[in-house]
């Protein structure tokens, strides 16, 4: 059906009709027919961020809860240029977002006007396509396809660039219909390589699943037949930062999370196995350590989406592309087929293995009666908060790893964390994402102080939608991976390290009309974090833990997964001068 | 806990760095690129290859189907075999990217390149670039009493060879197309 409308009605009916409930967005001079358009209706609700780039990691928050793509809506210039971290971050964990920019009329595009950037120019390498949209008649095609895009192959963030009397011109309308263009990426994997897969399946005697967010990016079929696979074959199973969810942490078969903080059983699980079986993973340096040691006598099969991921770093046997469930359901369909075998003996043994490594209990830490470990702070938020309808965001640093080692997570989507840009400022804006998108749920954004300030003016979006999200603030008044490296790798020398003049979070909340809660004593953890619980409103929870704690495991920058540092282990001179160049 | 020595001057910032087991083999190709001929289609692909810090020996392009809208960029590149692979994957990624051969793998195929350069001077070194302009089968195409402008077309070797010949002989500039290049057979 062809309508006549605006541009500016046009964006506003395509995300209608694109089924889309809530857009994160700041208004300003380039989008304000958009804005127009928001104010005349009722379908979609609009978020009032307090910056751009909350506004894009609240749309990550929101797709990554719910798998339907999120959306921001921001103004030209300086609103297009503060939305690149957002974009980029989105980019590197590919989260379906679709990000519309307001530019300056066509007819002054080039002039230096005032607010104009070149905002595809500028977001061409931190988006997986994006447009400038000329004229009004192809505004609403643009659209559909940036859905289209945003959500179909590697899911990744797209960006249209809408310029003003594009907005007030009108043109017709098209309700969207399924995409013609050339972009179509194939979901299914060749049937042969499956088949060699299922075939090394059967023989191997050590293998292990290396799992990651292309599991969750593929939806939630792709988890149930990951949780079948594994359970039918007996294979143990580990998950990058990424893929925390799609087998559940209370799987018999879970080895967790694997990588630079990863499990001491992940890890060599992976440095010994024979048969890797990386499924939506793409052999990241903080997952592979030194490339060259990187499990050594393992056969791999890979089975990504983008072929390119396919021997960008690690040169695999066995390459699959395809969809991560389409390729799930032939492996089973062709292993049940073949007469559901493994090499029981041998992969008991391989159990029995991991099972000795399990009791080196490598997340053991010495805990305090005087002093918050940031461990012990996790472990009981863990505890009071696992049967809640939970989701979980983080920050970046320290507490995000210490989080992904203590927290359990049952099912995917539950867990939004920045994973490949490691974007500090991330959590808090994504939990406000996230609670919108699940209203009743218990949303907890896990930080540490320093990453949590880069964005504390979404302080004003929380106590505005009166959204209930707990900011659990692991305070060491440090910044505490880099004073980590600082003491592993610079000889001690804690150059600006440290979070000085840092605000009085409990009179912050205040300030914002919410909730503050200060906690020192462990002996008061549990209370408080009921209190958290239970308030029906944004909490900022200073929880001040003990200021010089590493984390550990570690595998050190230019280390095999077999070299990894454990616990209070001596440290001394552990990275050479080749892993310290390393980031 | 004693400090570590930092290596003074190391540009190497990035883990992505180690790749010790792969080959170090350095190949040419060529690789020819269908794109929607869309605006901006080309900084996708010269970004992903300065992004990537992949190389460009030569780049051309220009539309080939006005109905359809694709473009043609014949890219020349070196790399390793794995970074070759990458490219091509990568390449593949850019949704406006309708294709992506590589000639060098698919061949074997003809690659052409144009390129004018002129040439200044008088008596015998003049005589002697218009007798090589023969060979060559160079075409003159500009002529003043004190120079000449010669269009030659050729894979890029014979053009290389060409213009060290003219150097010497007054060579003074020289503007190259860059390689076109197709399968041959059907």
């Amino acid at each position: 059906m062809t309508r006549e409308m605006t541009g500016a009605k046009m964006v506003v009916q395509a995300l209608k009709d694109q089924g889309v409930d809530t857009v994160f967005g700041y208004p300003g001079g380039a989008v304000l027919p958009i804005y127009d358009e928001i104010f005349l209706q009722n379908d979609i609700r609009h978020i009032l961020v307090r910056h751009e780039q909350g506004a894009v990691h609240a749309a990550e928050g929101y797709a990554r809860s719910t798998g339907k793509p999120g959306v921001a809506l921001v103004t030209s210039g300086p609103g297009a240029t503060n939305a690149v971290t957002g974009l980029t971050d989105a980019l590197l964990d590919s989260i379906p977002i679709v990000v519309l920019t307001g530019q300056v009329p066509t007819f002054m595009i080039g002039s230096d006007a005032f607010q104009e950037a070149d905002t595809v120019g500028i977001t061409r390498p931190c988006t997986k396509h994006n447009w400038l949209v000329k004229d009004t008649d192809s505004l609403a095609e643009t659209m559909h396809e940036a859905f289209h895009v945003a959500t179909s192959g590697r899911p990744g963030p797209v960006l249209i660039d809408i310029p003003k009397d594009v907005q007030f011109a009108s043109g017709e309308y098209n309700a969207p219909k399924p995409s013609t263009s050339h972009y179509q990426p194939v979901v299914k994997g060749d049937l042969e390589e499956i088949t060699e897969l299922v075939a090394a399946m059967e023989t191997a005697k050590k293998p292990v699943f290396y799992t990651g967010g292309g599991v969750i990016n593929s939806g939630p079929a792709a988890s149930q037949l990951l949780r079948e696979l594994v359970d039918a074959t007996g294979f143990p199973i580990t998950s990058t930062l990424m893929g925390l969810g799609a087998y559940p942490a209370s799987g018999k078969n879970w080895l967790g999370m694997l990588g630079m903080h990863g499990l001491y059983e992940a890890n060599l699980a992976m440095h010994d196995c024979d048969l890797m079986i990386n499924i939506g993973a793409r052999f990241d340096d903080r997952i592979t350590g030194r490339i060259d040691a990187f499990s050594p006598n393992s056969k791999k099969a890979h089975i990504d989406i983008d072929p390119s991921s396919i021997n960008k770093v690690i040169r695999v046997d066995i390459p699959i592309v395809g969809d991560v469930a389409h390729v799930l359901e032939d492996i089973l369909k062709v292993w049940k087929a073949r007469g559901r075998k493994t090499d029981a003996a041998n992969v008991q043994q391989w159990q029995n293995q991991i099972n000795d490594w399990r009791k080196v209990n490598c997340l053991a830490y010495t805990n305090s009666e005087k002093t918050i470990k940031p461990q012990y702070a996790l472990q009981r938020l863990e505890e009071l908060t696992k049967d809640h309808d939970r989701y979980i965001t983080t920050e970046v640093g320290q507490h995000q790893m210490w989080a992904a080692q203590y927290l359990g997570f049952e099912d995917p989507n539950r867990w939004m964390t920045s994973g490949g840009l490691g974007t500090m400022g991330y959590g808090f804006p994504a939990s406000i994402g996230v609670q919108m998108a699940h209203p009743d749920a218990l949303v907890i954004n896990v930080a540490g102080e320093a990453s949590w300030l880069m964005n504390m003016q979404e302080m004003g979006t929380a106590a505005q939608y009166r959204l209930p999200v707990k900011q659990f603030i692991l305070n060491n008044e440090r910044l505490g991976m880099v004073r980590q490296w600082q003491e592993l790798l610079h000889g001690e020398r804690y150059s600006h390290s440290w979070s000085e003049a840092l605000p009085d979070f409990v009179k912050l909340a205040e300030a914002f009309g919410a909730k503050g809660i200060l906690c020192s004593d462990p002996a008061d953890l549990d209370d408080a974090i009921m209190e958290m619980i239970n308030y029906d409103g944004p909490v900022i929870f200073d929880c001040l833990v003990e200021k010089h704690e590493n984390c550990f495991p570690m595998i050190p920058s230019g280390k095999a997964h077999n070299e990894m540092l454990l616990g209070e282990a001596e440290t001394q001179g552990v990275i050479d001068s080749k892993g310290s160049v390393l980031v | 806990m004693t400090p570590l020595n930092i290596e003074k001057g190391s540009n190497r910032h990035s883990a992505y760095n180690l790749r010790p087991t792969f080959s170090d083999v350095q190949e040419q190709h060529t690789i020819a690129v269908l794109v929607e001929n869309e605006p901006g289609v080309l900084a996708r692909v010269i970004g992903l290859f300065s992004g990537r810090g992949y190389n460009i020996e030569s780049l051309t392009v220009a539309e080939v189907d006005h109905t359809g809208h694709l473009s043609r960029i014949t890219i020349v590149t070196t790399g390793t075999p794995q970074v070759i692979e990458q490219i091509k994957a990568q390449l593949g990624r850019i949704v406006t990217v309708h294709d992506v051969h590589d000639l060098t793998v698919e061949g074997p195929s003809v690659e052409r390149e144009l390129a004018i350069i002129k040439v200044v001077g008088g008596g015998d070194k003049r005589v002697e670039a218009l007798r090589l302009a023969d060979i060559f089968r160079a075409n003159v195409v500009d002529s003043t009493l004190n120079s000449f402008i010669f269009e030659i077309t050729g894979a890029p070797d014979k053009i290389d060879a060409f213009a060290d010949l003219m150097r010497p002989l007054g060579l003074v500039e020289i503007a190259r197309t860059g390689v076109a290049a197709l399968l041959r057979g059907d």
